[in-house]
């Protein structure tokens, strides 16, 4: 099996604190791959290492097997891998629709032609209608993303991913603060969504990570304490112990 | 809301037409020139996002562009005024590469520094007339046709130059360009997350600013015969950002309307309070900083939006 996203020895240390220590993550093609870890383990900073919004201090990242170590994050999104954020990320004041087509958009149409009228991106509306549907959000193609409930919110950002059409999506806490419902409909959407790309999340809810992540990496004080699948982590009493600091089960752990 | 906005075009033009019978065609001139100059400026803070505080570089440097090409290379006024509108977004281009990557006050700094290097530069140099005035800039024939001298003849040329670049910014703000931009201001980390390259986006968004900054320079320039080292000067730079804050930030009409309020306070004012004039315009300022957020055109759209439709349901989360 290949691994599409690798990191080799990564560290990123802040004036002194090592927040991101010698971590070599291999996330295989195809499989959704979670990041876990008590609250300041550095997942989110692994994500913005990755997706190149951080530079790191030492070590390469390969994506796709090709040193993606020093390029620009917009750069790397065009590539095909695409993140999203741990809070919310629409863009608030445009509808759902122009959510979506803002990145059909970047791929698809002009970007830079300030003479054209704005209705020559309309042909990208039914592209567009598409991927909402595929989120179940066809429905609300003319709402304000800004006058959605959060968990729709997310459903805007996942379509918006979507049309970036990436090998590789990085969800970082894609349910968090959600309520139950919500929490399994994102769950089935990025279960559905999966097929034929490969997701790295950052998850803190452990049904959501035993219910849909083939592999586990389980992350703290900035360094890969274990890996592997739901049973054998769940398994590890190391990884028991940093989040609860005693063998309770895993399944308590909810960020 | 679209016959609504037909209206109010409607009226605007009728009255950029009649007004020169009633009011001194010189002053509507001026009066055009600052509104053009604030709408260019709105491009950057409203539609952008971000605060430029050098503004007066693009403005000053077209008047001194036009200055030299009309009066020294006897260019007619039309190439005047594209040469102004050149050598305005040539400094907003090089401005912009300069100073894009910071943000919020770093970026107001860079622009201040750059626009304060511009007036030093102009202040040493003999040809810009220095703190008298590059004066004895000939107004010309348009197109070799229409004798510029008469009043009445280039308050033409600068009412369909204003009409123009209102035009202009809204086609800028409603093109793909525009809605890139859009998205680029209300989430930043998400358009880059999108592969949008946010930087060259700016520097575009900026150069264009300075171009109808550079238009807006170039007429006030061609209109009064005479350019001033005040258009350089850090003050201006401030006062267009007053004007379109006033008048309100993001709304086509909003700059115009501020730039009208201000000069015509300082017009109808200055013979009568002298320097109490800043204190006045401060206050007025503060007021509307304190009591309307959204300037006025800003709260008159809002208002009549809330007039027209109580949502059914839900209440907007502005």
């Amino acid at each position: 099996m290949t691994h599409i996203l690798e990191t080799v020895d990564l560290c990123k240390e802040f004036s002194g604190f090592r927040a991101v220590d010698t971590v070599s993550l291999k996330v295989r093609e195809g499989e959704i791959h979670a990041l876990i870890g008590p609250n300041g383990a550095g997942k989110t900073t692994v994500f913005n290492l990755l997706t190149k919004f951080l530079p790191a201090s030492s070590g390469r990242i390969l994506f796709g097997g090709q040193d993606i170590t020093g390029m620009k994050p917009a750069p790397l999104a065009r590539r095909g891998l695409v993140r999203s954020f741990q809070i919310s990320a629409t863009f608030p004041h445009l509808t759902v629709l122009e959510n979506v087509r803002v990145a059909l958009q970047r791929r698809l149409a002009p970007t830079f032609a300030f003479w054209l009228p704005g209705r020559v991106l309309t042909r990208l509306d039914g592209r567009a209608m598409d991927l909402l549907e595929q989120v179940d959000m066809q429905d609300f193609a003319a709402v304000k993303a800004a006058d959605l409930p959060y968990g729709r919110k997310r459903s805007v950002e996942i379509a918006t991913t979507l049309a970036m059409e990436p090998r590789v999506m990085l969800l970082d806490e894609p349910t968090q603060g959600m309520g139950h419902e919500d929490v399994e409909r994102v769950t089935r959407l990025i279960k559905r969504v999966a097929a034929g790309r490969t997701i790295l999340m950052v998850e803190h809810n452990m049904k959501v990570v035993a219910g849909i992540c083939d592999r586990i990496s389980v992350l703290q004080r900035g360094a890969i304490l274990a890996e592997g699948s739901y049973a054998e982590v769940s398994a590890d009493p190391r990884v028991l112990s940093a989040y609860m600091g005693s063998e309770t089960q895993l399944e308590g752990a909810h960020g | 809301m679209t016959l609504q906005r037909n209206l109010l075009i409607a009226l605007g033009l009728a009255a950029l037409v009649v007004a020169p019978a009633f009011i001194y065609p010189m002053l509507i001139v001026k009066l055009l020139c600052f509104a053009i100059f604030a709408s260019a400026f709105n491009l950057m803070l409203g539609y952008t996002g971000l605060l430029s505080f050098g503004h007066a570089m693009f403005f000053g440097s077209a008047g001194y562009a036009l200055g030299v090409t009309t009066k020294f290379l006897h260019w007619p006024p039309e190439l005047g005024i594209l040469a102004g509108i050149a050598v305005a977004a040539l400094i907003g281009f090089v401005a912009g590469a300069v100073a894009i990557r910071r943000q919020g006050i770093y970026f107001a700094m860079i622009t201040l520094a750059i626009s304060q290097l511009i007036y030093f530069v102009a202040m040493q140099m003999e040809w810009t007339g220095r703190d008298d005035g590059f004066h004895g800039i000939p107004r010309g024939r348009l197109f070799g046709l229409i004798d510029l001298e008469n009043d009445l003849a280039l308050y033409g040329l600068v009412a369909v130059c204003f009409v123009l670049a209102l035009l202009a910014i809204h086609r800028i703000v409603t093109s793909p360009f525009g809605l890139a931009l859009t998205a680029i201001r209300e989430n930043e980390p998400r358009a880059v997350s999108l592969g949008y390259d946010v930087e060259r986006y700016k520097v575009l968004a900026l150069t264009l600013s300075a171009a109808l900054a550079g238009l807006a320079g170039s007429l006030k320039a061609l209109a009064l015969s005479y350019e001033s080292l005040n258009d350089l000067h850090w003050a201006l730079s401030g006062e267009v950002v007053m004007m379109c804050i006033l008048g309100g930030l993001g709304t086509l009409g909003g700059p115009v309307a501020g730039a009208f309020f201000v000069i015509l306070l300082q017009n109808f004012l200055a013979d009568k309070v002298g320097e109490w004039l800043s204190v006045i315009i401060g206050v007025v300022f503060l007021s509307c900083i304190l009591a309307f957020r959204k300037g006025l055109v800003g709260e008159i759209a809002a208002w009549m939006e809330r007039s027209r439709k109580p949502i059914p349901g839900q209440e907007s989360r502005r």
